[in-house]
C-alpha cells in the first residue's frame, strides 16, 4: 500500500457536504452504570482546528473514540465527507482517512520509533510478505526531519522519554494519509517549545486541508490554536461557539455549568525554619548530578525544567524507587537510608508518580482499594482481616473530597476518565499519613475545575505542616503555587528563586543553562 | 528548534541498543563454560559418537522450543506442544503402516495434524478469549487422549518402511565427507531453525508477533488484524510441533502415543534461557537454539558422569530459575 508521510491536500475530491467532513448525530454510549454520551453532535470542517473541551469524565474521548472505530455508539449516526458511515473497526476509520492520537499512550514498547509508527502498514519487498526494514526506517527518518523530531527510529520505544513517545505517536498519526487527525490531550506531556512545534505542525496541517481536532484541558491553548469549540459536559453536547468570538470565561462556565473563581495566587509566607527534607548529593548516572535540596515545613517547592532534565529522577531516587549512586538523606533532621519504597512510606515521604498507569494504580481494581491500598495496614482488624466499613467510609470521603467522578466505589479505575484517574492517585496518597509529598506532573490532563481542587488541597496540605515537592512543566502552575522554585538542567541544579519574585524569563534562562560542553564527564 | 530533547545521550542509546545480543552472548557462553567443564571431567564427552548423540537429542526438543518461542513472544503460552506431537507421530504412523500411504504423504499428515492443532489453540485464544495457559492446557490432554485412542494404546512401527528411518538417521553430510556421519535430523533442526528466524526477523508474522506481545491492545487500535495474527502465531508452533513428530517417529522407527508429556516444560526451558520473555515482546531463535543445547548437553554431560536421572532432572530445573533470574537482573540493570 502507498503510503504518502505527510498530506499533501493534493487529489482531495469536493463532495456534496459543503465542506464538512465529519458529521455526528445523537450519537449516545453507555457502559455499565454509565451513560458516557448521550444525543452527542459534533462537526468537522475541511482546513479547521476544532477544538473539544469539557470536564473530566466529559465524553469527550468517548466520542472520538467512537469516530475512530474504538466503540460502537449505541445510536445515533455518522457521516464522513456527506456519506453515511459505519465506524466498526480502528481499521475502518483508518480507511476512512480518519486517525486519531489516544490520550492514553498507546505504543508497543519492545518495538522501535519506526516500527510503531508503521505496525499494520509495513513497506514490503519484492515478496509481500517480506518487510523493508531499511525502506521503514527512511521513511520514517524523513517523516521524523519534515516534523523536526529529533529521535534516532530505531530506538525501542520503551527507551524514549514519555514526552518522546508522545512525539512518535504525533509522527504516527500524520504518517497515514488523513484527512481527520484527532488529537486527544496531546500536549499534556509536552513542554512549552515542544508544544510550539506541535501547533506549528498542526498549523500546517489545518492549511493543508486537514480537519484537526484538538482535545485539551489547557484552555490557554485554545486562543491560540483553534478555529472552533465544542463543549461537552456529563456527556451531553453543550454548544458550538467561534473561538475569535467567544470568551474563555464563557467556555468554562459552559463547561462546569457553574462560575469558577480563578483565586488570586496567594503563596502564604513560611514561617516554620524546620527542614523537614534535605538532600545532599544525590546522584545517579547521567541523569542526576549532585543534586541538592532542602524543604521546610509547610513550604511547597516547585521544581522546574525542560522535560528530560533528571526532575522525576530526582523523585524517584529520593523515594527509593530507583537506587541513587550516592546520597545523604536527612528526614527531620535524622539521617536515613532509603532502599525502597517501603522505606521512603515507613518515613513519611508519599509519591505521586508522573506516569499513573504504570507507577500509580492498580487498573483492574476498583476505586475503594486503589484509595486504601497504600495504607492497608490501617485498616486492619484481627486476624488480619480487612475493616471493610472503614475502607468504604474512608474512600466515601476522598471521593467526595476531590469530587471524584465514578459512578460508584466499585467501578474498576481503568474505566474512570484520565484526570478522574489522576484524583484517585491523589486520594491514595492522602489516606497515608505522610509529611513529605513529592507530585509529580500533579494536574496533567486535568480539568479546570479539578486543578484549582488540587491547588487548592495542595495549599490546604502545605498549611497542615506537610512539606511538599511539586514537579511541573507548566510554568504558571509553577509560578503561583511554590513558595520556592528550583530550576534543573541535564541533571544539575542550576538555579534557586523565591517564588515571590521568579518570572517565566529567569525559569527559562536556567532551564536552558547547560554545562559548558568541555567539563563534561 | 529541537523536540524530544536530549534526555538520550548518544553513549547510552548504543548500549541499550546491544543489551539484546549481550544476554545471547551471555547463554553462548554458558554453554562453551559447560562444555569445557564436562570435556574436562570426562574423556568421553567430547567423543564424536556423543556429539552426535547431544545433537539427535537436540533436534527434538529444539523444534518445538522454536515454535513455542513464537508464542512466548507474541505474549501467551502453549502447552500443549508436546502431546500435539506424539499426536502428528500417530496420525503419520497411521497414515503410512496401516493406510498405506507414500512416506511423503504420511509426513505431509503429521504435519497438518499439528498445524489443526494450532489453529484450534489460536482460535480458542483469540477469538474466544480463553487464556492461553487453560486452552492449551486442555488441548494437551485432548491430543494426549485422541493420540492414544487413535493408535490403540499401542506403540506403531515403521517396520515396512525402513526408508523413513534412514531418511531421518542417515547421514547426507556422511556421503559428501566421508567420516562425519551427521545424520539429517541435525539438519532438519538448523534448516528449522533458520527458517524460524526469517519469519521473525524478517516477515510480518514476525513484527506482529513481537507488536501483540509488547502492548496487545495497542497493535489493536493500530488497526492490526489482532485475532488473525495470534491464531497464525499458534499455527506456526502447532506446525512445528508436527514437523517434530514426524522426527521422533522417524527416529524412534516407531510412534510411542505415552511419550511427549514434558516435552513442553524443556522446550519452554529452552527459549527462557536463550532470553525470551515470559511477559512477551522480547525473544530470538538464536537464544532458543542456544537455550535447547545447554539443556540437552547438561543432560547428556550429567548422564555421562553417572549422575542419577532424578538428579538431572533437579539440575534442570535450577539451571532454567537461574536463567531467567539473570534475565531479570540484566533488565534491572538497563533502566
Ligand atoms: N471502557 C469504559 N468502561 C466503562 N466506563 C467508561 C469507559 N470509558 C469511559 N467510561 C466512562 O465514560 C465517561 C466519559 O469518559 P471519557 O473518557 O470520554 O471522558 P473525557 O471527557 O475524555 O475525560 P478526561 O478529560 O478526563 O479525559 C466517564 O464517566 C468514564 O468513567
Ligand atoms: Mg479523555
Amino acid at each position: 500500500m502507498a503510503t504518502a508521510p505527510f498530506v499533501t491536500g493534493e487529489d482531495r475530491v469536493p463532495d456534496a457536504s459543503g465542506g464538512l467532513l465529519v458529521e455526528m448525530e445523537a450519537i449516545s454510549k453507555d457502559f455499565p452504570g454509565v451513560h458516557a454520551l448521550r444525543e452527542c453532535r459534533f462537526d468537522l470542517r475541511a482546513g479547521e482546528v476544532h477544538a473539544l473541551v469539557g470536564e473530566n469524565g466529559a465524553g469527550k474521548s468517548t466520542l472520538m473514540k467512537v469516530l475512530a472505530g474504538v466503540y460502537r455508539q449505541d445510536a445515533g449516526r455518522i457521516r464522513v465527507k456527506g456519506a453515511e458511515v459505519d465506524i466498526p473497526t480502528p481499521r475502518a476509520a483508518q480507511l476512512l482517512g480518519i486517525s486519531i492520537i489516544h490520550q492514553e499512550l498507546s505504543l508497543m514498547p519492545n518495538l522501535t520509533a519506526a516500527q510503531n509508527i508503521f505496525i499494520g502498514r509495513e513497506p514490503r519487498r519484492a515478496l509481500p510478505f517480506l518487510l523493508d526494514e531499511r525502506g521503514l526506517n527512511d521513511q520514517v527518518r524523513k517523516l521524523f526531519e519534515r516534523l523536526h523530531i529529533v529521535i534516532d527510529p530505531q530506538t525501542k520505544v520503551a527507551n524514549l522519554a514519555v514526552a518522546q513517545q508522545q512525539m512518535v505517536e504525533i509522527a504516527k498519526a500524520l504518517s497515514h494519509r488523513a484527512e481527520v487527525v484527532i488529537m486527544d490531550e496531546p500536549t499534556a506531556a509536552l513542554t512549552d517549545t515542544e508544544v510550539d512545534e506541535l501547533f506549528r505542525i498542526i498549523r500546517q496541517l489545518r492549511d493543508d486541508g486537514v480537519g484537526v481536532v484538538h482535545i485539551s484541558h489547557r484552555l490557554e491553548e485554545l486562543k491560540r490554536i483553534s478555529d472552533r469549540v465544542t463543549v461537552m459536559r456529563d456527556g451531553q453536547y453543550i454548544a458550538t461557539v467561534d473561538t475569535k468570538a467567544a470568551a474563555i470565561a464563557e467556555i468554562i462556565r459552559m463547561m462546569v455549568g457553574r462560575t469558577i473563581y480563578e483565586e488570586a495566587p496567594e503563596i502564604p509566607e513560611v514561617a516554620d525554619p524546620n527542614v523537614v527534607l534535605d538532600v545532599r548529593d544525590l546522584a545517579r548516572g547521567r541523569a542526576v548530578r549532585g543534586v541538592s535540596f532542602t524543604v521546610r515545613r509547610g513550604e511547597i517547592l516547585g521544581f522546574a525544567g525542560l522535560v528530560g532534565a533528571g526532575r522525576t529522577e530526582v523523585a524517584r531516587a529520593v523515594f527509593g524507587a530507583d537506587r541513587p549512586d550516592s546520597a545523604q538523606i536527612r528526614v527531620h533532621g535524622r539521617p536515613t537510608r532509603i532502599n525502597g519504597p517501603g522505606d521512603a512510606v515507613r518515613q513519611g515521604i508519599g509519591y505521586l508518580s508522573e506516569d499513573r498507569k504504570r507507577y500509580g494504580l492498580a487498573l483492574g481494581m476498583d476505586v475503594e482499594t486503589n484509595i486504601v491500598l497504600a495504607t492497608l495496614r490501617k485498616f486492619l482488624r484481627a486476624f488480619g482481616r480487612v475493616d471493610a466499613r472503614r475502607t468504604r467510609a474512608t474512600a466515601e470521603q476522598l471521593v467526595q473530597r476531590l469530587a471524584i467522578k465514578t459512578p460508584s466505589l466499585r467501578q474498576k479505575v481503568r474505566n474512570l476518565s484520565g484526570g478522574t484517574q489522576q484524583k484517585v492517585v491523589v486520594a491514595k496518597w492522602l489516606t497515608a499519613n505522610t509529611d513529605i509529598l513529592i507530585f509529580d506532573e500533579p494536574t496533567r490532563g486535568i480539568d479546570v475545575g479539578a486543578k484549582s481542587e488540587i491547588y487548592h488541597l495542595l495549599n490546604e496540605l502545605a498549611k497542615q505542616g506537610k512539606a511538599i515537592v511539586m514537579i511541573s512543566s507548566e510554568l504558571p502552575e509553577i509560578l503561583r503555587m511554590s513558595h520556592r522554585i528550583v530550576v534543573m538542567c541535564e541533571g544539575r541544579i542550576t538555579g534557586e528563586l523565591s517564588g515571590r519574585e521568579a518570572t517565566q524569563e529567569q525559569i527559562m534562562t536556567y532551564a536552558t543553562m547547560r554545562a559548558p560542553v568541555a567539563t563534561v564527564d | 528548534m529541537r523536540i524530544g530533547l536530549a534526555a538520550l545521550s548518544p553513549a547510552r542509546r548504543t548500549t541499550l541498543m546491544r543489551s539484546d545480543a549481550v544476554q545471547r552472548l551471555l547463554a553462548f557462553a554458558a554453554l562453551i563454560a559447560i562444555i569445557l567443564i564436562f570435556s574436562l571431567l570426562s574423556p568421553n564427552f567430547l567423543q564424536f559418537d556423543n556429539v552426535v548423540g547431544i545433537l539427535i537429542a537436540t533436534a527434538v526438543n529444539g523444534i518445538l522450543a522454536l515454535g513455542v518461542t513464537f508464542v512466548i513472544i507474541s505474549g501467551s503460552i502453549d502447552l500443549s506442544i508436546g502431546t500435539v506431537m506424539t499426536l502428528s507421530s500417530v496420525m503419520t504412523a497411521v497414515f503410512i503402516t496401516e493406510w498405506h500411504a507414500p512416506v511423503p504423504v504420511g509426513i505431509l499428515a503429521g504435519v497438518s495434524t499439528g498445524a489443526l492443532a494450532g489453529i484450534v489453540n489460536g482460535t480458542l485464544v483469540a477469538k474466544l478469549k480463553i487464556p492461553s495457559f487453560i486452552a492449551t492446557l486442555g488441548m494437551l490432554n485432548v491430543a494426549k487422549g485422541l493420540a492414544l485412542v487413535v493408535s490403540g494404546l499401542k506403540p506403531i512401527y515403521f517396520n515396512d518402511t525402513p526408508d523413513f528411518n534412514r531418511a531421518a538417521m542417515g547421514s547426507v553430510i556422511g556421503g559428501v565427507i566421508p567420516g562425519l556421519d551427521i545424520p539429517n535430523v541435525v539438519l532438519v533442526l538448523f534448516g528449522c531453525a533458520l527458517v524460524a528466524s526469517l519469519i521473525l526477523t524478517t516477515t510480518v508474522l514476525g513484527r506482529f508477533t513481537f507488536a501483540l506481545g509488547s502492548n496487545e491492545e495497542a497493535a489493536r487500535l493500530s488497526g492490526v488484524n489482532v485475532v488473525g495474527w495470534k491464531i497464525a502465531v499458534f499455527t506456526l508452533a502447532g506446525i512445528f510441533s508436527g514437523i517434530a513428530g514426524v522426527l521422533i517417529g522417524a527416529r524412534l522407527n516407531s510412534a510411542q502415543p505415552s511419550l511427549g508429556q514434558g516435552y513442553e516444560l524443556d522446550a519452554i526451558a529452552a527459549a527462557v534461557i536463550g532470553g525470551t520473555s515470559l511477559s512477551g515482546g522480547e525473544g530470538s531463535i538464536l537464544g532458543t537454539v542456544i537455550g535447547a543445547f545447554i539443556i540437552s548437553t547438561l543432560t547428556n554431560g550429567l548422564r555421562i558422569l553417572s549422575v542419577p536421572q532424578e538428579w538431572q532432572t533437579v539440575v534442570t530445573g535450577g539451571i532454567v530459575i537461574l536463567a531467567v533470574y539473570l534475565d531479570i537482573v540484566r533488565r534491572r540493570q538497563q533502566q
